[in-house]
């Protein structure tokens, strides 16, 4: 017999203080899938976290910053960039990375499901 | 009164007529209609093996290819045209529309051949043209997946079509075989020597290479195809592609009596205009000059030429250049001018270099005084600067001209006249471009391209737009990135006299926006130059690049290396056995590097710590293997042992080694010390290197190994230790100071103004006066070092950003994981290596 136990909206990650602004750290969802949780001065935002150029599993480690006032992520591997609100690479037009929705409740980090 | 033109093929020439025409036509005299077979609007064919990386058609569509919101043109998809009454002046398209017009132009294009091979309608057989041919392959390949193994395919053609069609199939995942009836790969662009080296080069690439032979026969065999080659080959394949060249679609032509050319095309003269002057023929479906044009270019000629005329100017198509450039999974190939010497007493000049994996032609006129053409594979760089002197008298020998990219053969853009074509694609002169520099105040390269078009098609010739910027006087920025104007070495200044010890501040007081993978990495270099406390503390761990960040280099897949230091190269048995151990013990693949020391590969991020700990505990620090600072300072072993040694060159190595560890620098920092003139430390390939002489010792600098290999220049001899280690101190630290970002001393030693006597005279005569504050800040530097990992194992706020995981610290990544290779273990490769194709 199966079932299906619906999975929590929300599943919460880490305070967020634990990422210091300007940087980013991996979380594990439930399924295996690893994402991104970047924090900046003044947002959260999450992407996956695999690279899409290399496939491995690094984005979380890329430098953040900012081109032409777009928020951005710089992937370790080879530096190509990614728009941390899209996920679309803006250096090779067509590639991007999935994003999930991603809230502060309360100090705590929650990611939901794309 | 508004006319009105018909246009046949809404292909990329199509389109480019259209937007030609309205571009020009202001009085609206024209009103333009145009019928499409394909039922989308016109899209870059010439990118179409891009289509396979995303499967999204959306993104090869041509800028303005559906007219929006222009009432005179009327575009009708997915509706060909089946007959022309020339009588009538009328065509008929296959939804029984008539349409009447006052001047017609076809641009059908071209339709790809398929030789007569028995066999060759079989399911799973293909052509590669279209968006929908790729659709269609793509489903073959998914059904070839469902089997065992990889899937493999047969790519009848070698030609630029070949093996455009052969990188497709790679990037989904099958193996391609290409089989030529040439001798030679790309038969058209490239000579015999060319082509061999490009099958070398390709086979590398996991393709598998027939020439000289063709398909014989195709037959289906339990759910796949066999095919038989002529030469007795046989393969079994899940699929076959067709791309043996292309045919004019000169059909509706034909059937309405227009001229055609033997082997097909549709004649016409210089105005484009076929045998009715009602009537012209543009792009691959047009024999201009006795010859059908493959590539877009001329087709785009053709389409301006056509505008001009329609609006009663006498523009002429007078040939044009075949030169070509790709890059075909990721192996440079170009061809230019008469690349097979069919000229009367062409000479030819070859440099084949079988180690570098180049090969470079040129074919120069019987008095070797003027270029006529040449090839070039694997390394094509020099493309942009040869192919405009093709016609012109040599502005040096041949043979110089050759010499390796960056030997300094190359030819400078100053040489050029005004009216060599600097673009192709475009068909811009140089004196087009100085204009635009000049009279039109386009100081960038975004400012040349929107001026002239020059670069903005395969994007070659953009290199010799920067040097025509420089040339005409225009400064190139300086500037570090967008969020600084200043240079590296302003900052550095701009860093020291204000004594800011944060990014946030100097961005905030010095820059604009937040900062970015380039400015952050080298103000932390900077910051940490100037002894700023550890690397990682505070705010500096989100500036610095993965390796300085994790203190460990990052691999392919995910994982670091692990470098322990070991100075000049010397070890006890019992350091060797700690390193053993810990690579037992954690599974790490451990090799011997060409810096004399043990590498350690395959560390998570949560394992570093772990695998630190120990090695610190043996006595082991880091090695800076991942910093923009000193490597390694290799020795030989020297006096206490070799014969021929004059000093302890292995205690000097030690020495310095300490002295300078953990000093960042723009770039990497590295050293040798040979016991003597024998130089078995390779002394002369770093960027300070010593040689011991009988009364004391030579210091090197500038040296390099690596992409540009230079040898060191003599900056003081014969001097005391004592002396020696002042200069080394003060030459260091002038390079800090005064390089740009990325730039090792031999580059840095080129650039600046003055050169070595210059630096010379800072670092020996003082000439500067600030001898003193270089010594003050290298020994400030010595007396702060301290183990950057010690420093992470006694911080747990540091250590706690060595987790996997930030909710799951220690869950391993589940991408990660390894096989066994000669008895290590190395990594599982991740998914398909991403392939350019231009
Ligand atoms: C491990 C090693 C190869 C080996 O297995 O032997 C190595 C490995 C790397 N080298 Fe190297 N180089 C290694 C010796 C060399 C040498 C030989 C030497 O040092 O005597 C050279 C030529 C000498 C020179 O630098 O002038 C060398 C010239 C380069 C270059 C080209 C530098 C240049 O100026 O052109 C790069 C690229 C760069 O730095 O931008 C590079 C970059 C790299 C990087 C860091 C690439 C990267 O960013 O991931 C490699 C990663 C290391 C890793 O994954 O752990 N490596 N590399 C050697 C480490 C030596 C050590 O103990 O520290
Ligand atoms: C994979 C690939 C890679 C290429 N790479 C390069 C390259 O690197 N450099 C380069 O210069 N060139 C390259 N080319 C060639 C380049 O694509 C062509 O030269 C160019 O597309 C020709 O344009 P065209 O408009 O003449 O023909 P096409 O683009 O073929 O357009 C003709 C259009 O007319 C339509 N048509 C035909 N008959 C009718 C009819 N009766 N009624 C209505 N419509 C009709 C066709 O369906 C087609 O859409 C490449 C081609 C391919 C396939
Ligand atoms: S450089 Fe000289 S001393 Fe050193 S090993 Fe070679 S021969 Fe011996
Ligand atoms: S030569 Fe191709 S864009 Fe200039």
């Amino acid at each position: 017999m199966t079932s299906t136990v619906p999975a929590p909206a929300w599943t919460a990650v880490c305070p967020l203080s634990a990422i210091e602004p300007e940087t980013g750290v991996a979380a594990l969802l439930p399924d295996g899938t690893q994402v991104a949780v970047f924090r900046t001065r003044d947002a959260v935002y999450a992407l996956g976290n695999i690279d899409p150029f290399s496939q491995a599993a690094v984005l979380a480690r890329g430098i953040v910053g900012d081109l032409r006032g777009t928020p951005v992520v710089a992937s370790p591997m080879h530096k190509q960039r990614f728009d941390l609100r899209t996920g679309e690479c803006l250096d090779d037009q067509g590639v991007s990375v999935p994003t999930y929705p991603v809230r502060v409740v309360g100090g705590t980090i929650q990611l939901g499901r794309p | 009164m508004t006319r009105t033109v018909v246009v046949v093929g809404h292909g990329m020439v199509g389109h480019r007529l259209v937007q030609a025409l309205r571009d020009r036509d202001a009085e609206g005299a024209w009103r333009v209609v145009v019928f499409a077979e394909e039922g989308r609007p016109a899209y870059d064919r010439v990118a179409l093996t891009s289509y396979v990386d995303d499967w999204d058609a959306a993104r090869l569509e041509l800028d303005g290819a559906r007219y929006a919101g222009d009432d005179a043109v009327a575009l009708h998809l997915g509706d060909p045209v089946t007959a022309i009454d020339r009588a009538a002046r009328a065509v008929t398209t296959a939804s029984g529309r008539v349409q009447p017009y006052d001047a017609l132009v076809l641009a059908t294009g071209s339709a790809p051949f398929v030789p007569p091979v028995p066999g060759r309608d079989l399911p799973g057989c293909h052509v590669y043209r279209t968006i929908e041919d790729l659709d269609a392959i793509r489903a073959s390949v998914e059904r070839a997946r469902t089997g065992v193994g990889r899937g493999s395919a047969m790519v009848v053609g070698g030609g630029l079509l070949g093996l455009e069609a052969a990188k497709a199939l790679r990037d989904l995942g099958v193996s391609p075989h290409v089989v030529e009836l040439a001798p030679r790969l790309m038969p058209l662009q490239v000579d015999d020597g060319g082509g061999a080296l490009l099958k070398r080069l390709i086979e590398r690439l996991d393709v598998t290479v027939h020439p000289g032979t063709s398909a014989a026969a195709i037959e289906a065999d339990r759910g796949r195809l066999l095919a038989r080659l002529a030469n007795g080959t046989e393969l079994d394949l899940d699929l076959i592609v067709f791309s043996a060249g292309i045919r004019p679609r000169d059909q509706l032509a034909r059937d309405c009596g227009l001229g055609v050319g033997g082997r097909g095309g549709i004649v016409v003269d210089a105005a484009c205009r076929t045998t009715d002057p009602a009537v012209y023929a543009i792009g691959e479906c047009a024999l201009a000059d006795g010859r059908v044009y493959g590539l877009v270019a001329p087709g785009y000629a053709m389409a301006e030429v056509v505008a001009d005329r329609l609006l009663g100017g006498a523009a002429e198509f007078t040939g044009a250049d075949m030169s070509t450039k790709l890059k075909l999974m990721g192996v440079d190939v170009a061809s230019f001018g008469d690349a097979h010497a069919a000229t009367e007493g062409a000479l030819e000049v070859v440099v084949n270099d079988a180690v570098a994996g180049t090969y470079r032609k040129l074919v120069v006129s019987d008095d070797a005084k003027t270029l006529l053409g040449g090839v070039l594979v694997g390394d094509a760089t020099d493309y942009a600067s040869l192919r405009p002197l093709v016609g012109r008298p040599l502005p040096a020998e041949p043979g110089a001209l050759l010499a390796p990219a960056g030997g300094g053969g190359g030819v400078g853009v100053g040489a050029l006249p005004d009216e060599a074509q600097i673009c192709s694609c475009n068909a811009v002169t140089k004196g087009d471009i100085r204009g635009a520099i000049l009279e039109q105040a386009a100081d960038d390269v975004p400012k040349i391209k929107a001026c002239t078009r020059a670069g903005t098609a395969c994007g070659s010739c953009v290199p010799m737009l920067k040097q025509l910027l420089a040339s005409c006087g225009v400064e190139q920025s300086k500037a570090l990135c967008e969020h600084f104007t200043h240079s590296r070495a302003e900052l550095f200044e701009i860093v020291r006299a204000t004594g800011i010890t944060t990014f946030s501040e100097l961005v905030a007081r010095h820059g604009s926006g937040r900062g970015c993978d380039i400015c952050k990495p080298a103000v932390a270099s900077i910051l940490a130059s100037l002894g700023n406390g550890h690397i990682l503390a505070g705010e500096q761990a989100g500036l610095q690049d993965t390796n300085d960040r994790f203190l460990a280099n990052l691999q392919r897949n995910g994982t670091y290396s692990v470098v322990p230091r070991i100075p000049g190269g010397e070890i006890t048995p019992a350091k060797l056995m700690a390193i053993a151990q810990v690579a037992a013990d954690f599974g790490l693949y451990t090799k011997i590097t060409g810096g004399q020391r043990i590498d350690l590969f395959g560390a998570t991020v949560d394992q570093l710590p772990a695998i630190w700990r120990r090695l610190v505990d043996a006595g082991f620090e880091s090695g800076h293997a991942y910093g923009k600072a000193l490597r390694t300072v290799k020795s030989c072993v020297g006096s206490t042992w070799c014969r021929y040694g004059v000093q302890d060159s292995v205690g000097l190595a030690i020495e310095l080694e300490l002295r300078y560890r953990g000093l960042r620098s723009p770039h990497k920092l590295k050293s040798a010390v040979s016991g003597c003139a024998r130089e078995c430390a390779e002394a002369r390939g770093k960027d300070f290197g010593v040689i011991a002489t009988e009364t004391g010792w030579n210091l090197y600098v500038g040296g390099n190994g690596g992409t540009l290999p230079r040898h060191a220049d003599l900056l003081v001899s014969d001097v005391d230790k004592e002396t020696l280690v002042r200069v080394i101190d003060r030459f260091l630290m002038f390079y800090i100071r005064s390089a740009d970002r990325l730039q090792r001393t031999s580059v840095w030693l080129d650039s600046i103004e003055g050169g070595l006597d210059h630096v010379r005279d800072v670092v020996v005569h003082d000439s500067l006066g600030i001898a003193e504050e270089l010594e003050a800040q290298m020994a400030e530097h010595v007396t702060g070092y301290a183990d950057e990992w010690a420093g992470v194992l006694a911080d747990p706020e540091k250590l706690a950003r060595f987790t996997s995981f930030v909710n799951a610290p220690g869950a391993p990544d589940p991408t990660i994981s390894f096989r066994a290779e000669r008895g290590q273990s190395v990594p599982v490769p991740l998914g398909i290596p991403e392939v350019v194709s231009r």
